[in-house]
This record gives C-alpha cells, sequence and structure tokens, in this order.
C-alpha cells in the first residue's frame, strides 16, 4: 500500500483526529509545564482515570447496541455503598469485596434490562428513572452518610504497584493494581467485541434491529447482557472509586453520568448505535484526562474545565458531520460528459 | 413437465375480518424465475410471508417442498428447506464490513460462540465466487451503492443451500445497467438449479426476466401465465380488473410568456448547462435514469440543492432560489421522490399534514393558529382531492399509497402555487390509482399551474406531458413533442444511457 493510501485511510477514522487533538494539547501542555510530560505524571493519570475509563467500557457497550444507560453512576454508589458495609461489619477479603459490589451492579442492571425490554420505553428515559430509584433508595437507606473506616487489607491493597520507579528527585512512584484492573476491563471487553458472536451480534443489533432480529438474533438476550455488562462493570468500578479515594459517599459519584458519555462520544462512539471503538474510547478518556490534568497544571482554573470540554464536543461532532456530508456528495456523483 | 420445488394448494388467510389470501393454489418449479404482480393488498406480501414462515396461514391450507408436506410453518423450518427472502429493505447492517454482512446469519445458523474471522472471510468469498462478483471484503456495507449492497444481500442467501430465492421490489431504486446486471446474475443462479421468485411493479422488467408470471388481484389468484401470453395491456387488465386507457393530454395552444425560464442552471457533479422554459397550463416532462440529475436539478429549483451558476426567471423576472421558504414565497410546490421520508409526517394526522405548508395563513385572535380555519382547510383539501379517509384525525401512515400521495398534493395545492414540481408522482402506486392522480394533475395544469413531473416511467410521462426533456449525464439531450413521439422510440432513446 502506498504511503498517500495509508494516509487516506487514516483520514477515515475518527479516532485519528482524536489523536491529533491530543498530540497538539500534550505538547501546548508541556511547553508550559515540562511536569506533564512525565512518567510519573502518565502513571497517576492512568491510575486515577481507571475510574472513568472503566465505566466507559460500559457505555461504550450500551451505545454500540443502540441504547444509553444514564443509571450507571447510581449503580456504582450503590455497589459501593453496599460493598463498603458489607467488608466493614462482615470482614473479607479483596475478592469478596469485588465480588458483593459486581452482584449488586449485576441485579441492578438486570432490572433496567428487564424494564427495557418488557416496557418497551426508551432505553434514556428507563435508565433516568432507575437512576432516580437507585440513587433515592440509597440516599434513603444510607441517610447521605460518609464512610471512612474502610479495613486497612483495603487500604493495603489500593497502593499495590506493579512496576516501582524512583524519579529524579529519589520520590518512588509506579503502576498502580488499579490501572492493571482497567486494562484487564479492556482486554475483556476487545476480546468480547471482536471475538465473540455475541460481541459482533451487539454490533449488528446497534446497526439495524429489524434486520438483528430477521437474521435470527434473540435481541432480549442481546440486551440483557448489554445492561448486566454495564450493571457488572459498575460493580468493579464501585471498587475501583473506593481504592482510589480511601471513602465511601452515596452523592460522590452520581452527576458524573456526562462525563462518562461524553468522553465515549468524543471517542467516535455513536449515540444513534452501531459504531465505536475501544481504542475511541480511551483516547476519549485521555482526552478528557489531559483537559482536565492540563488546566491544573497550567494553573488555569479549573472551572474552565466544563468550557473547553463542550467546546471539544461541538467540534468534534462537526468534523463528523463534514465528514458525512462529504461522503454523501461523493455517492451523488453524476459524471458529466 | 418441470420439477415442482414448491407446491402450495388452497392458501388463504383471514387477518381481523379481512380475506387476505383466498384458496391461491401456486407452484414454482426447480430453477424457474417467476413473478408475482399484483397492487397493493392483492395478497402479494401476504403470499411471500406465508412461503417463508413470517404469517401462518389458515386451516386447510397444505405446501409442499419437493413433494414433501410441510407441517410447521416456522421461519427457520422454510430455511431449512433453502427459502430465502430478500427483502425491499435488505437487511444488513451499514456499520458492518461486507464480510460479516453476508457470513453473520451463517455463523448464527451454526451458533458458535467465537466469532472467527478467517471462517467469516472465507464463508462470504466462497458466496461472491458463486456469483462471479468481487465486493472490497472490509468496506462497511453502508459506503457501498444501493446495488452493491443487493449483491451483498444476495451473497448471505447463498452461505445457506438455497434453493428458492424470494426478491421483494429488487430494483425499484437500481439505475438501469444494475438492474440489468442484477438480472444476470438470477440467470447466473437459475443456472446452478436456484429458483427466483421477484416480486416487481415495474411490468417491462416482468417481461424481461420472468418464465412464468402469477396474477393476484384482490386475495384471489387471476392466473399464471407463460410469458410469451402476455402484454402490457393484458397484463394491467388483469392487475386492476379494468381497461385502463390514456387519452394523451396536451397543453391549451395560447402561449404568452413563460412561467418559469432556467437558463445555463450548472452544478458541479449534479447537472450541466440546463435550459428550459415552462408555459402556464402545460404539463413538462423530465424523463431520464436514475443517476441522470433529474432530482438534483428538481431539487435546485425547490431551493434544496443550490446551483453554482445560471439563472432561474419566474414570470419574466429574475429570482434567487437560495431556501424551501424563497420557493414557496415564489409560489413553487414540490412533491418529493420519497413521500414517506420527504414528503409526509407519517405519524401525523391527515388534517395536520394537509395544512403544515400553509400555517402562516390560518392565524386568528393572537396570531395563534385558529382551529375552525384549519379544519376548513383541511377539509377543502380531503374533498377537492376525493382522499379516502377514515376521518381527518387519523395518522396519515393509515392510507394507501395513492391516498398518501393525494394528501401531499392537497398539502401543496393549499398554497396556490403557479408552478408545481412533481418528483415521481407515482412511484409505488397502483395501477388504478395512478390513473387517478395523473387526471388530478391534469386538473391543477387546465387551471393554469405550470407542472413538471419528474419521472423515469416513460409510459407515465408520454400521455400526461405536453413537452419531454430527456436528461442523461446530467444534461438535457433532446426535447419531445409528446403528440409526435412514441412510448417505445423514447424508452430506447432512454436506456442508451
Amino acid at each position: 500500500m502506498s504511503e498517500t493510501s495509508v494516509m487516506k485511510r487514516f483520514l477515515r477514522y475518527h479516532e485519528f483526529y482524536v489523536l491529533i487533538v491530543i498530540i497538539i494539547l500534550a505538547i501546548i501542555i508541556t511547553s508550559v509545564n515540562k511536569q506533564f510530560f512525565t512518567l510519573e505524571n502518565f502513571f497517576d493519570l492512568l491510575k486515577s482515570y481507571s475510574f472513568l475509563g472503566i465505566l466507559a467500557v460500559g457505555v461504550l457497550i450500551v451505545l454500540i447496541s443502540g441504547g444509553i444507560d444514564i443509571s450507571f453512576t447510581a449503580m456504582t454508589s450503590v455497589a459501593e455503598y453496599v460493598m463498603a458495609i458489607y467488608i466493614i461489619n462482615l470482614k473479607g477479603n479483596i475478592l469478596i469485596a469485588f465480588l458483593i459490589a459486581i452482584l449488586v451492579g449485576l441485579a441492578l442492571g438486570a432490572f433496567n434490562a428487564t424494564l427495557i425490554h418488557f416496557l418497551r420505553i426508551p432505553t434514556i428515559i428507563t435508565t433516568i428513572a432507575t437512576l432516580n430509584i437507585y440513587y433515592g433508595l440509597l440516599s434513603f437507606f444510607s441517610g447521605g452518610k460518609w464512610i471512612y473506616s474502610l479495613p486497612n487489607w483495603f487500604r493495603d491493597f489500593s497502593v499495590i504497584e506493579v512496576i516501582k520507579l524512583v524519579n529524579k528527585e529519589g520520590i518512588r512512584y509506579g503502576l498502580s493494581i488499579v490501572t492493571i484492573i482497567w486494562i484487564f476491563v479492556l482486554l475483556l471487553a476487545f476480546c468480547i467485541l471482536r471475538y465473540t458472536t455475541l460481541g459482533r451480534s451487539i454490533y449488528a443489533m446497534g446497526g439495524n434491529r429489524i434486520s438483528a432480529q430477521r437474521v435470527g438474533l434473540n435481541i432480549l438476550r442481546l440486551q440483557f447482557f448489554v445492561y448486566c455488562f454495564m450493571g457488572f462493570l459498575s460493580g468493579i468500578a464501585a471498587v475501583v472509586h473506593a481504592l482510589l479515594v480511601m471513602n465511601v459517599a452515596p452523592n460522590a459519584i452520581v452527576g458524573k453520568e456526562l462525563d462518562v458519555i461524553a468522553a465515549v462520544v468524543l471517542g467516535g462512539a455513536n449515540l444513534a448505535g452501531g459504531a465505536g471503538s475501544l481504542l475511541g474510547t480511551i483516547l476519549g478518556v485521555t482526552l478528557v484526562a489531559l483537559m482536565s490534568n492540563g488546566i491544573t497544571l497550567m494553573r488555569v482554573s479549573s472551572l474552565w474545565y466544563n468550557v473547553f470540554i463542550g467546546l471539544i464536543i461541538i467540534v468534534s461532532v462537526c468534523m463528523s458531520a463534514h465528514q458525512l456530508k462529504i461522503k454523501q456528495s461523493q455517492r451523488a456523483v453524476i459524471d458529466i460528459e | 413437465m418441470a420439477e415442482e420445488f414448491l407446491l402450495m394448494k388452497n392458501i388463504s388467510k383471514r387477518f381481523a375480518g379481512v380475506q387476505a389470501l383466498d384458496s391461491v393454489d401456486f407452484s414454482i418449479n426447480k430453477g424457474e424465475i417467476h413473478c408475482l404482480v399484483g397492487e397493493n393488498g392483492s395478497g402479494k406480501s401476504t403470499l411471500i410471508k406465508i412461503i417463508s414462515g413470517v404469517e401462518q396461514p389458515d386451516d386447510g391450507s397444505e405446501i409442499y417442498i419437493e413433494g414433501e408436506r410441510i407441517e410447521s410453518f416456522q421461519s427457520i423450518d422454510t430455511i431449512r428447506k433453502g427459502v430465502e427472502v430478500i427483502y425491499q429493505d435488505l437487511s444488513l447492517f451499514p456499520n458492518m464490513t461486507v464480510v460479516e454482512n453476508i457470513a453473520i446469519s451463517q455463523i448464527i445458523e451454526r451458533g458458535s460462540r467465537l466469532f472467527n474471522w478467517s471462517d467469516v472471510r472465507h464463508i462470504s468469498q466462497e458466496a461472491m465466487a458463486r456469483i462471479k462478483i468481487r465486493l472490497p471484503l472490509d468496506e462497511k456495507v453502508g459506503n457501498l451503492s444501493v446495488a452493491d449492497q443487493q449483491l451483498v444481500a444476495i451473497c448471505r442467501t447463498l452461505t445457506s443451500d438455497v434453493r428458492l430465492l424470494i426478491m421483494d421490489e429488487p430494483t425499484s431504486s437500481l439505475t438501469r445497467k444494475e438492474v440489468e446486471s442484477l438480472f444476470s446474475v438470477i440467470k447466473d443462479l437459475q443456472k446452478s438449479g436456484i429458483a427466483t421468485l421477484f416480486v416487481s411493479h415495474k411490468l417491462n422488467e416482468v417481461f424481461q426476466i420472468a418464465e412464468r408470471v402469477t396474477v393476484l388481484r384482490d386475495g384471489k389468484k387471476i392466473g399464471t401465465f407463460n410469458r410469451e401470453e402476455l402484454d402490457n395491456e393484458k397484463l394491467t387488465m388483469l392487475m386492476t380488473g379494468k381497461k385502463v386507457e390514456y387519452s394523451q393530454f396536451s397543453a391549451p395552444p395560447t402561449r404568452g410568456d413563460p412561467l418559469l425560464e432556467v437558463r445555463n442552471l450548472s452544478k458541479e457533479r449534479n447537472f450541466k448547462d440546463i435550459s428550459f422554459k415552462l408555459y402556464p397550463g402545460e404539463i413538462l416532462g423530465i424523463t431520464g435514469l436514475l443517476g441522470s440529475g433529474r432530482t438534483e436539478l428538481a431539487l435546485a429549483l425547490f431551493g434544496m440543492n443550490n446551483p453554482d451558476f445560471g439563472e432561474i426567471y419566474i414570470n419574466r423576472k429574475k429570482v434567487l432560489i437560495n431556501s424551501v421558504q424563497d420557493a414557496i414565497k415564489l409560489g413553487i410546490g414540490y412533491l418529493p421522490e420519497n413521500r414517506l421520508v420527504q414528503g409526509l409526517v407519517m405519524e401525523q394526522s391527515i388534517g395536520k399534514n394537509i395544512v403544515v405548508t400553509v400555517l402562516d395563513r390560518l392565524r386568528g385572535t393572537l396570531n395563534l393558529i385558529d382551529k375552525k380555519q384549519v379544519e376548513n382547510s383541511s377539509n377543502k383539501g380531503v374533498s377537492d382531492l376525493e382522499i379516502r379517509i377514515p376521518s381527518i384525525d387519523s395518522p396519515v401512515s393509515t392510507l394507501s399509497g395513492g391516498n398518501q400521495q393525494r394528501v401531499v398534493l392537497a398539502k401543496w395545492i393549499a398554497t396556490q402555487p403557479k408552478i408545481l414540481i412533481l418528483d415521481g408522482p407515482t412511484i409505488g402506486i397502483d395501477v388504478a390509482a395512478k390513473r387517478a392522480i395523473h387526471e388530478i394533475i391534469r386538473e391543477l395544469a387546465n387551471s393554469g399551474i405550470g407542472i413538471v413531473i419528474i419521472s423515469d416511467e416513460v409510459p407515465e410521462v408520454v400521455p400526461n406531458c405536453s413537452r419531454i426533456l430527456l436528461m442523461r449525464k446530467g444534461r438535457i439531450i433532446g426535447e419531445f413533442k409528446a403528440e409526435d413521439t412514441s412510448e417505445e422510440e423514447l424508452q430506447n432513446l432512454v436506456n442508451a444511457g
């Protein structure tokens, strides 16, 4: 393949443009603050954004299937709270913490799936409703109380580092176990989406639901999987969140839905379903992370963060729309003699 | 005698009190190309659904495949017997690649949990090889032309052991050349013993491809005929049950100033050097194949496709039409090619659809929409065009194609236009309803409106227009007086492109 055609192939991918924006942004931030372009800062970003990254994977799959889930922050909050209460009162270990959180997440996700399938209401409305139900119940039963007294073994697990390094000033840093969990989630999702019939069927369902039924796909089963998987990842994210902040607050996560959805959409996932990639989602999360981290490092007021994210979303959507327009005008070619 | 693949006896189906099919006997031979024709509501689609197992026939119906009685009529059973349907929408996944689209039903049929990409490629390459075509394997299907998408759909059916391929209106959005290559694919399939049941309303295509033709009318079978026994007129008669005759439309002789004049209108990759005049009371036909630039030109006149250069005059005054609002202000109405998507709000009521273009004129006190005026206006539209409706508040989607098209016409007539551009005014409408629409168009012309009909159906254009422009590759290549032109002659010129 010649160089120009390789270039043209790249130009067709949304991910390519996001990558360019990320590189430009990284150059700008580095020119202002050298601290940015260090492995230490990179590892730190990977750690603190693994929570958002895990949820983004779930949202990506829901979007590909042609639906949307708003309730995942509430599912995460509920799972986190239940998990915390359990490990404080009934002891346990890190595996049990994950197990409890995942079970709670799965149960809530299954409830979403059931409502969505049998009531046939648009998913956005169903999950806005369940967001309020889950969060409302949590607020009521927890009384809004924060939990600080997480067990020591939990604290010990959170500081495990897989790669250990020392920087110029002699301060130790490393790649957090939390990042490994995110990578594990990414690999799992990659295998499902790419190498299982289930994963390809989710793309098919999102691309054209009626066709999917006609080729014999079981829509009920697919939807059940998609929303339960969102619940499953909410459970994992719940533990990761507790590991990162070392306390559990019922109101800490709800309200961040749009940040996650924005990251996924920035990565090229289509709100109408059928399109989106893990690479794009990783880049979307990276972009959001850079914006927020860069603003801090450049000592710009963090209040600007939302404005920038909004602007980037507008530019990105305009670019996609522009590409679509070019594509359509190319298709209507009439070769005039 | 040829061997029967499918034999259906005494097929009946009632839906909520409507007899959709009434003791129909039907058979398809092995490797035969069979056409099924009939008007909307004649039972064509019900019959297809029964063959494919989507609908269950009533008791007393018998279906045999290769002499073996089929007891349960589930989709999966008929598919296992080798019956595949390609629906009009092709049932493809635009977001997925060619190989995935071709192989997906086979992969699901096999029930494997893992998605083996090399298997998938293999399956689809094999299918493509069977009809000797090559499509870009990793291209997203949404980026392919409609014709190529159709080939993908055909390839998908070839991944299983297909014996009977049912195609529902496969040619409706293909250019002439693409139709030719589709037909050669069908004939290729025939050589390997695959029978095709072809549902179409384009009679000239039926004559070109079919070996036998079965005609349905009002749920009853009128008969199965060999192609040689039929001609256009006879087939129309069999489908409608009445003789449909056309008189030639002729424009009033007194002309005066042109209503609309277009000079050297051009747009890159759309059309070039278009010049013509339209006089009041005239029906001007613009014909040409799909992709000749006819629709692009129509959109330009309606402000939806701004030309690069050239001039438009209305009543001798130079005008700029940059938006639909401009066009409406200048008294232009446009009936789009695709009335379902562009012409109507399907779920809204008939009344609301009719008045949507004139809401500005229906304001009462406080500038709010006056309900009484809306009612009057929509009722007038319904009675003027004799639209048969259950009630003015029923959604448009409940109407037949012919009546839907009348609603679109009523909507534009309400604006009291001086110029009406009708793009494919009778696409997908029954023969009898077509005639009624043509009558309405003629009456409108007689009342002094200048009308442009854009259509690729020569039998529609010749009798209904006074002058005809022929477009090819974005240019007007000829002008014909309808009285001096035979349909055959013009059809040959159209196809020559």
